[in-house]
């Protein structure tokens, strides 16, 4: 396992190839559904005036985003009331749903690494040529050894959109993960797609 | 009529946080089985590492706890109506305890409820009334990411050229394989319905994935269907997580229903390796699980 310390360098970035296992050890941001379609609509498409804190919020991330990484988790978490928050449980979760918003999302923020499950499309790939960045895939179920190492909750944004979807900023140690699409272009998960669909093909021809 | 709400509490939290050893068995055999140093070995290295850590520390395997569904079979005496309310009561403190996290969403205004209570049809739960003196209560927690791999075809289907036989079954059920990919957090398990409606269909191969994972069908050609499906998933290729491997389905569980004579569904439920069900048995005072 290649260690890595956040955020990315672009030359680390560039040199990280498809199939790489690597342990991320800095701070990153969660994020999925409703953070990704209120950065798009409030920020980056601007169909939606800024209400509430949005403003207060964007600047806050805007610093933590830089050259960092944004990751795909709903997590369950532990001492709400007392706001001592601790993670409990946090693997990744498909990632494919934010696919229309993250290439977008990556240019805007400078995210140069994008974790989550399941890999995404021709956007987000182009985005990691672009920006650059990886896509790095986490084992999708393994929430209780991904929570043992977030090393600290910083804090957290956005409670409203509810506890799985808000923005957690984490401290992370020796966080686990694949790098499945690199800034050169190439897709574990396209190359997996192709051999597989043939693969079925001959089953079914037999 | 006694209150479950506590021990259905804990029916919940060793759901959640205890995988079956007979899935952990069949995670540990496919480890042996990738390639030494693969990105797939090293997937089922740290799901191995995760089972036991939940289990260790009583947390929830995968974050993503999913629908609870119940199926309840109650002897006479027993009033359906009380027992669904104390199951709601135990979700909601489960929940509280984080051995369940908030799942519940509004599909209409798009709000989490908070408890893990939606509408009638969150949890779902299903009650059967059944002879003798024990009660028993089985919970699957089924993840949202597998869910959404499920698919149903109608047969004859030209595309696959797939009729209405089991020639046809193995063809539709080898194409979900392939269209899920690892999205369902693979290794995975086929639970797999014949004939019914599609409502029936879906709620009956979720049924079939209740089944021990290495146990045998009891209709020959169902067993042989079983057996060869889950060797030819797994000449796919697509691995642990869709990482290219060996190990792309661990086990799968066929049911066959009766069917219109118009409608040939095959319905085929994913289930993501955090294959979480147990079972609780009530007798008189003596509760026991597994
Ligand atoms: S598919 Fe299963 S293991 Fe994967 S995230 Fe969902 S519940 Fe967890």
């Amino acid at each position: 396992m290649k260690p890595i310390t956040l955020p990315f360098t672009e030359e680390t970035i560039r040199s990280l190839q498809v199939g790489d296992p690597v342990a991320l050890t800095g701070v990153m941001i969660t994020g999925r559904d409703a953070m990704h379609k209120w950065m798009s609509d409030t920020f980056i498409k601007k169909t939606r005036q800024p209400q509430g804190d949005d403003l207060e919020v964007y600047e806050a991330i805007k610093k933590l985003l830089v050259g960092s990484a944004i990751y795909h988790c709903g997590p369950v978490v532990a001492g709400l009331d007392t706001k001592q928050y601790k993670f409990v449980a946090a693997g990744p979760t498909t990632s494919t749903r934010e696919e229309p918003y993250q290439g977008d999302v990556m240019k805007h923020f400078n995210i140069r690494g994008v974790i989550g499950k399941g890999g995404m499309g021709a956007k987000t790939s182009a985005a990691c040529q672009d920006v650059p960045g990886v896509y790095l895939h986490a084992i999708g179920g393994a929430a209780s050894l991904i929570a043992q190492r977030v090393t600290k909750v910083l804090g957290v944004y956005k409670l409203d959109f509810g506890v799985p979807e808000a923005m957690w900023v984490i401290e992370v140690k020796d966080f686990p993960a694949v790098v499945t699409m690199d800034a050169h272009g190439n897709s574990l998960h396209a190359d997996i797609e192709t051999k597989s669909k043939a693969a079925l093909e001959k089953l079914l021809a037999a | 009529m006694q209150d479950l709400t506590e021990a259905l509490i804990e029916l919940i939290r060793f759901t959640s946080t205890n995988l079956p050893n007979d899935v952990e068995k069949m995670l540990r055999e496919a480890r042996e089985k990738e390639d030494k140093g693969s990105a797939a070995q090293g997937a089922i290295e740290t799901i191995l590492q995760n089972v036991e850590l939940s289990r260790k520390n009583s947390t929830p395997i995968c974050q993503d706890t999913g629908t609870p569904i119940f199926l309840v079979h109650y002897p006479e005496g027993w009033s359906a109506r009380k027992l669904k309310e104390q199951i709601r009561n135990a979700v909601a403190e489960a929940t509280k305890k984080s051995y369940l996290r908030p799942n519940a969403v509004d599909a209409i205004y798009d709000k989490n409820s908070g408890n893990n209570l939606g509408d009638d049809n969150f949890p779902s739960i299903h009650f059967d009334e059944v002879e003798g003196d024990e009660l028993t209560v089985e919970l699957m927690l089924k993840g949202g990411g597998c869910e959404n791999v499920g698919a149903q075809y109608s047969l004859p289907n030209n595309q696959l050229g797939a009729g209405r036989d089991l020639k046809g079954v193995r063809k539709v059920a080898l194409d979900a394989v392939q269209k899920a990919q690892g999205q369902g957090c693979a290794p995975g398990i086929l639970g797999i319905s014949i004939g019914g409606d599609r409502g029936t269909g879906y709620f009956v191969s979720k049924e079939a994935l209740f089944r021990p994972m290495e146990d045998d069908n009891a209709n020959p050609d169902l067993d042989k269907l079983e057996k060869q499906l889950t060797e030819e998933a797994n000449q796919l290729g697509i691995g642990p997580m869709g990482f290219g491997g060996k190990t792309t389905v661990l086990a799968t569980k066929i049911k066959g229903m009766h069917r219109l004579p118009a409608s040939f569904f095959v319905t085929v439920s994913y289930m993501c390796w955090a294959n979480r069900h147990r079972k609780m048995t009530v007798r008189g005072e003596e509760i026991k699980y597994e």
